[in-house]
């Protein structure tokens, strides 16, 4: 076996499976059953008319586990497809999070500057608070929070990785 | 026009549309709207089990022994749960089943209501899948598209678990030619390119050796053939896994015999050594590869699956063909014949010798007695007596199962039911039911462990009222034998709970069933007990009491490499002195 072989990859796949109750579950069980790890995970319902939902999932293995995800999730019956999105290339991932800092005076002030240089959105605040919205790569959001935490962190709430592949080709 | 019917009706309709002729199953409120059905009709038979355990047993012995999808029918709660063992069962050895349970109505679900239970929840980890039936215009759906799935690709157990107001409601019945599986389409063939390079490895091959498994007897009988044709062809060895046993006749000389834990000394070795290993429908289970990292460490793999979750899971292998093994046989045939390629016929020569001065050490001798029943010798005698017979076998798990696959020479494919992947104690007695349901006019005998056959004794009951005529051959040795055999090597002969204590009088015990009850307990009357044992009509318990300390060899402990096997004559049954190392003694 080769070095690369063994390295240990988080991969992100996106799973193309029908919305029908129980799905996630499925999914969800085949991780916790098997022992592989969810670093992130998101759904939606992606395409309404045909009840197709879109399950994204970061996981981190090595190679043969990562090609096992794959080949295990493509074995449930409601699932259409599975994308490695990270083989396929290097995929747009996004995260979205509500941050809410509590403070006054110095801090708050600060708070508030760093917001404006990260491009984070007020979408709510009060004299006492402020709510930021954020979005971008996984490292920018860890790295404003880490950022608002000496400056009154009291609560954040992430959405999880949403990814699509670069160029023309869909899914 | 689509037919308006009740849900219940819409059941028994589709069952016989898809060609269902016999059900095991449980009556209970969840279902008795379907059991309604069932008494107003005759086209479908029902085989009244005494437990739900043995009606996925009863149905995982119709399965295999028929290729066709097994069917089992359950109530809600204790129903479903009950049938879990059996579904797990089925999902480890790839079974076609279709288990329809009952629950609550639908309003009720979530409630809490009176033997409710989140079946589906339940079974969603040991089925290939699972459906709740919600509107009953999806159920003629739904109960074609599991027969679909239980059968395609690998086989495994569906559940459509139906709510009892379902059942009632009215709705339209579609035909099963009416529906087209949206996602659901496993790959039969296989890739060309892999096909031709897999011949082309096979035959520049020194010292190849064919692994098969239970693949080849799931792709239907024409696998077999194919495959025995292939091996004819090439010349060259094969060995199977215990789910494999009959794809290829045990009389052949290109036969090794079983491989794995408990596998023949040449089977092992030969998979330890070869430089060419082709896996045709097995998955490198753990009970075959022993030690990972000293499997088979000079060869290259090719490894052909239906599956392709099974290739690379352990281990790696150098061409992976994803297909159906009739298919990807009769292809690397064809290959092969266009080609017809020069073997090394020296390097090949050299193989089979070396295989010859394995086959010598003849790891499969015993030290046979006059005084007490070897139960080796048991499996010998019974084999012989029954080779001209229509026979078929399932077993219980423990020693009596693994000197069964060992002793018992096997010629065709679906004759050989055991509980491989999950390894159920009180699987063999309803295998044994399901298979005579299917076979009536067989000789159908169960090779049993006495502690095994107390986990579903009760199907004796069934065997009698369906005129079900199994025999069920005990090999009592008043032990649960293979765990005391562990404990002999890895907890220094401290015999925590394996001895079977207070035993029925497994004669009386036939008795009182209605059935029939044989004893034998020295050598010289085993014969003509047995004998009586194939002639009698009636289903039959037969108490042969044989050596209680014999242990099965060869053996590779857990955790040990193929090269590490433990021989018989490496031990006297009264001083077994090896060490196990920590790691091993952690896996099961
Ligand atoms: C349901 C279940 N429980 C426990 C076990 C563990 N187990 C494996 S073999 C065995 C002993 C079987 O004893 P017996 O049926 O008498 O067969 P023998 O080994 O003596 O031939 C046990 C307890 C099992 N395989 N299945
Ligand atoms: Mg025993």
């Amino acid at each position: 076996m080769t070095q690369n072989q063994n390295s240990i990859a988080q991969h992100t796949l996106a799973v193309l499976v029908d919305n029908e109750p129980g799905v996630l579950a499925r999914v969800i069980g085949l991780f916790s059953g098997r022992g592989y790890n969810i670093d992130s995970l998101t759904v939606s319902e992606t395409m309404h008319e045909k009840h197709l939902s879109r399950i994204t999932i970061a996981t981190t293995g090595s190679p043969m586990v990562i090609e096992q995800i794959r080949n295990q999730l493509e074995r449930l019956v409601p699932v259409h497809g599975v994308t490695d999105l990270t083989v396929e290339g290097n995929p747009i991932a996004r995260e979205l999070a509500l941050v809410k800092v509590v403070g006054k005076g110095d801090k708050r002030v600060e708070s508030l500057r760093l917001a404006e240089a990260f491009r984070a959105q007020v979408v709510d605040a009060s004299t006492e608070h402020f709510i930021f919205e954020i979005t971008g790569r996984v490292s920018k959001i860890e790295q404003f929070i880490t950022l608002m935490e000496p400056l009154g962190l009291a609560e954040v709430a992430r959405t999880g990785i949403a990814a699509i592949e670069r160029g023309p080709e869909a899914m | 026009m689509a037919r308006m019917m009740t849900g219940a009706e819409i059941v028994l309709e589709a069952l016989a549309e898809q060609g269902v002729e016999d059900i095991f199953g449980y009556p209970g409120g969840a279902v008795l709207p379907i059991y309604d059905e069932i008494f107003k009709q005759n086209r479908v038979r029902h085989v009244l089990v005494r437990h739900e355990q043995g009606a996925a047993h009863a149905a995982e012995g119709y399965a295999r022994s028929t290729g066709k999808v097994g069917v089992l029918l359950v109530t809600s709660g204790p129903g479903a749960t009950n049938a879990v063992t059996g579904l797990t069962d089925a999902l480890m050895d790839s079974i076609p089943l279709v288990c329809i349970t009952g629950q609550v109505a639908t309003q009720l679900i979530g409630s809490d209501a009176f033997q409710e239970c989140d079946t589906v929840g339940i079974t969603r980890p040991c089925t290939k899948h699972n459906y709740l039936v919600r509107d009953v215009n999806d159920l003629a759906r739904i109960l074609h598209e599991a027969f679909y799935v239980a059968r395609s690709g690998r086989p495994g157990p569906v559940v459509i678990d139906i709510p009892k107001d379902v059942q009632f409601a009215k709705g339209s019945y579609l035909g099963a030619n009416r529906i087209v599986h949206k996602t659901y389409r496993p790959q039969i063939k296989g890739n060309a390119t892999a096909i031709r390079d897999a011949v082309d490895m096979i035959a520049g091959a020194k010292r190849p050796v064919f692994y098969t498994g239970g693949g080849v007897i799931n792709s239907g009988p024409a696998a077999s053939k194919l495959l025995r044709e292939f091996v004819e062809l090439t010349g060259y060895p094969i060995t199977s896994t215990l789910m494999g046993l009959g794809a290829f006749p045990a009389d052949d000389q290109k036969w090794l015999g079983m491989l794995g834990m408990h596998g023949t000394y040449e089977a092992n070795l030969a998979m330890n050594q070869c430089d060419l290993m082709v896996n045709i429908g097995a998955r490198f289970d753990d009970r075959i590869t022993g030690r990972l990292d000293a499997f088979s460490p000079d060869s290259r793999k090719i490894h052909i699956d239906i599956d392709p979750s099974s290739i690379n899971k352990t281990v790696k292998v150098d061409l992976p063909i994803i297909g159906d093994c009739a298919h990807v046989l009769e292809e690397m045939i064809r290959v092969w014949r266009a080609r017809a390629p020069q073997a090394d016929s020296a390097a090949l020569k050299k193989w089979w010798a070396q295989i010859d001065t394995w086959r010598g050490r003849k790891s499969l001798q015993y030290k046979n007695r006059d005084d007490v029943i070897m139960p080796q010798y048991a499996i010998q005698r019974l084999y012989e007596l029954t080779r001209d017979k229509d026979v078929y076998i399932t077993t219980e798990v423990g020693q009596h199962q693994m000197w069964a696959a060992q002793y018992f020479g096997f010629k065709d494919p679906n004759r050989w039911m055991t509980s491989g992947g999950l390894g159920t104690m009180g699987y063999g007695i309803p295998a044994a039911i399901g298979v005579q349901a299917a076979h009536p006019q067989s000789l159908v005998i169960d090779i049993a462990g006495e502690a095994s056959a107390l986990m579903t004794i009760q199907e004796l009951s069934t065997a009698v009222q369906h005129r079900l005529p199994v025999k069920i051959f005990i090999l009592n040795n008043e032990y649960m034998g293979m765990v005391r055999q562990w404990q002999e090597l890895l907890h220094d002969g401290r015999y925590s709970h394996s001895y079977s204590h207070s035993l029925p009088d497994f004669v009386k015990l036939a008795e009182a069933y209605h059935c029939v009850g044989l004893r034998a307990e020295k050598p010289a009357e085993l014969d003509g007990m047995i004998r009586e044992m194939i002639e009698c009509p009636h289903p039959v318990v037969f108490d042969c009491r044989v050596h209680k300390l014999a242990n099965c060899f060869p053996m590779i402990p857990s955790g040990a490499a193929h090269s590490e096997m433990l021989l018989a004559e490496d031990f006297e049954d009264d001083d077994i002195d090896y060490t196990v190392s920590d790691e091993g003694k952690a896996m099961v």
